[in-house]
């Protein structure tokens, strides 16, 4: 009799907590529902998804508002800006003018990105190996074959090259790494625009694949003899070796931020049409010759003047406050006449209802 | 009152059998779903490229050339490799568990597989791209390069990576699936029947080849298939040791790629209208491969039951 008393008293309290609890729940989720004023969403590309990431966590903390960005690659983020189902889209790869004009869309460059070739041969450090275009296009595609062979030997005439097969190390996966890089390639090269080509993904004379950027940095920390690419900030974090390289002016530079921003800085983007710009090989002795932008693909006229309305005001907060924390992961902020020409564009070209969004 | 008593149970009965067959019906309906989609989106590649798609070993992005050849290849190659290593070794250890280990071990060793199933593959695949694939580059291919160089299989620089070290990563993921089924398998054969194959003066051996095997030979190739189909789809682990080069190599050293790897990397990138659908047609035929699998190992199932298990 005593036990089944228990059982019962052992019961409402069981009932009494869980009823406090869904009061709790519903109290602090409406509270929690009423802070999220506004949202934007947005999908695409995965290379600049550290940086909105951090920008967006800032800028919430700041002023309520959230974004939502779905990393799910260029491709993804294209196919939902068409379908509508995201504020703004972002891509890797800018967009011709006339597909923009089709669609109704503006895009503009958000931030910018240095690749760097990255190589594993035994005492060679840091930034010390020579790479000049026509080298580099002859290791991949494998025309060059070892590592002292004479023509890396000729442009490199105070290292100790090994006698040691050269190992190419490709992304496996498509990518705006890819695309920046092989890019890069083309416009240095007739004869790998002719057999190979540039794309997120490409037919790779030679050499294995990895997935992703730590895919590749693996396969090169394994393997000797191995030259790969990878994004400037995964180098360095990895203390990976990367190269030297021959820019259009003929002058050796390292990748650092400055000759990236010089790179950005040298570009014609007053002239570009829809900001389309391949950002390498750009004039400037100082110029680093492989540095990508990241896009964000919007609306002309959109339908929620309230939700683009927020959209914009992040962006304009990213250019003018996300420097520092852009520098701080490796990111290439937008250099200030870029920025200017881009909210200009916002001027001219937002609109909802006839109204003009950016003032 | 007995009627009215009769006419709720079968109210009950009803409601049960609908519920019943809607969830079947979900289930159906995914599956058909599925199939339509992967028709319907892969249409453009159809057209385009025929049945040459499934000969074709060109990989092209930029040029839109597409042909699936490397992909199927190199998903039945990574297979059969998985499959020649991960049957007979599940055999052994089903056998150990179910009848010859104390039940101390074999209840330890029962739950360590059931753990080692429930790792994600992700974890296998970074796991083989950081530990095993060096292993392999340093031991186990320079090993095999020198002493089988006469097999053209293993030609090759040793890298690490490429079909082999995936078939062994596979076979690795796939072990726990297969010998768990194979366990319960074994431990499903009736007591009496052991033990009249051991009062005959059988050894464990021989009741094991001559009872137990042929008793569970159907839950055997259950086991066996449902590794199939897991080691047929299976992505991330792949995607990461396999080199993913679209290419036909006879060496097992040599990068390749699969189906499965294939649409890991390159799904999230595409954009070109005939790149997507290429993509799509290549899950249309992993599709069609494991429905094909599906039809021969029932069919096969079936006539080897009647073969070999009739007696019990």
């Amino acid at each position: 009799m005593k036990a089944r008393k228990e059982i019962t008293s052992d019961l409402r309290i069981t009932a009494a907590v869980a009823v406090a609890l869904l009061i709790l729940i519903t109290v602090f989720g409406s509270v929690g529902h009423a802070k999220e004023t506004a949202a934007i969403s947005g999908a695409g590309a995965s290379f600049p998804y550290p940086i909105y990431a951090a920008w967006a966590n800032k800028y919430h903390e700041l002023t309520g508002v959230q974004l939502n960005y779905q990393s799910i690659g260029s491709g993804g983020g294209i196919a939902q800006i068409k379908a509508k189902t995201v504020n703004f889209g972002a891509s890797d790869e800018p967009l011709k003018k006339e597909e923009l004009d089709k669609l109704g869309l503006i895009q503009f460059p958000m931030v910018m990105g240095g690749v760097v070739p990255v190589v594993n041969i035994k005492g060679i450090e840091k930034g010390k190996l020579k790479l000049t275009p026509p080298v580099l296009i002859k290791i991949l595609l494998g025309e060059i074959k070892k590592w002292n062979e004479e023509p890396i030997k000729a442009i490199n005439p105070d290292l100790t090259l090994p006698d040691q097969p050269i190992v190419v190390v490709h992304r496996s996966d498509g990518s705006g790494t890819n695309w920046i890089f092989t890019s890069y390639l083309s416009a240095v090269s007739p004869e790998w625009k002719q057999k190979v080509g540039a794309g997120k993904s490409v037919p790779w004379p030679t050499g294995i694949g990895g997935k992703g950027n730590e895919g590749v940095s693996a396969f090169v920390q394994r393997t000797d003899g191995a030259i790969g690419y990878v994004e400037f900030a995964y180098a360095l974090q990895n203390n990976l070796v990367y190269t030297q390289l021959q820019n259009k002016a003929g002058s050796f530079v390292q990748p650092t931020i400055e000759t990236f921003k010089s790179a950005a800085a040298n570009a014609n983007w007053k002239d570009a049409q829809a900001f389309y710009i391949v950002l390498v090989e750009q004039p400037g002795k100082e110029s680093w010759p492989i540095v990508g932008a990241t896009y964000i693909l919007f609306y002309k006229e959109q339908p929620d003047a309230a939700a683009a309305e927020h959209a914009l005001k992040f962006f304009a907060w990213c250019y003018d406050k996300g420097e520092e924390m852009a520098a701080k992961l490796l990111y290439i902020p937008m250099p200030k006449n870029v920025v200017d020409l881009v909210k200009a564009n916002w001027k001219s070209d937002v609109v909802s209802k006839g109204n003009h969004l950016w003032k | 009152m007995k009627q009215a008593g009769n006419t709720r149970h079968s109210k009950g009965d009803f409601l049960f059998k609908l519920i019943a067959a809607a969830c079947t019906a979900i289930l159906l309906l995914v599956m058909a779903g599925i199939m339509f989609q992967l028709v319907r989106y892969s249409t453009l590649s159809l057209q385009q490229f025929g049945f040459g798609f499934l000969t074709s070993e060109a990989w092209n992005p930029v040029t839109g050339d597409y042909g699936a050849a490397s992909s199927i290849l190199g998903t039945l190659v990574s297979t059969a490799i998985a499959m020649l290593l991960a049957v007979p070794t599940s055999f052994f250890i089903a056998l150990l568990l179910a009848e010859l280990a104390p039940p101390a071990v074999s209840k330890v060793t029962g739950y360590a597989i059931e753990l080692l199933a429930a790792i994600p593959s992700i974890i296998y695949g970074m796991w083989g791209l950081f530990v095993f694939a060096p292993f392999m580059a340093d031991r186990v291919q320079p090993f095999l390069g020198k002493h089988l160089s006469f097999l053209p299989l293993f030609h090759g620089p040793p890298m690490g990576i490429g079909m082999l070290t995936a078939g062994i990563i596979l076979a690795l993921m796939i072990l726990p699936f297969i010998s768990a089924v194979m366990r319960d398998v074994f431990t499903m054969v009736p007591a009496v029947v052991k033990e009249a194959g051991y009062g005959v003066g059988g050894s464990t051996w021989e009741v094991t080849r001559y009872v137990t095997m042929p008793y569970g030979f159907a839950g055997i190739l259950g086991a066996s298939f449902l590794g199939l189909g897991r080691a047929l789809g299976e992505t991330m682990a792949v995607t990461f040791v396999i080199g993913n080069k679209h290419a036909i190599s006879v060496s097992l050293f040599a990068a390749g790629n699969t189906i499965a790897s294939t649409l890991a990397n390159e799904f999230a990138e595409a954009s070109e209208p005939l790149y997507v659908s290429s993509l799509v047609e290549l899950g249309l035929i992993l599709f069609a491969i494991t429905l094909i699998i599906q039809i021969i190992s029932h069919f096969w199932l079936s006539k080897i039951r009647d073969a070999v298990g009739a007696g019990l």
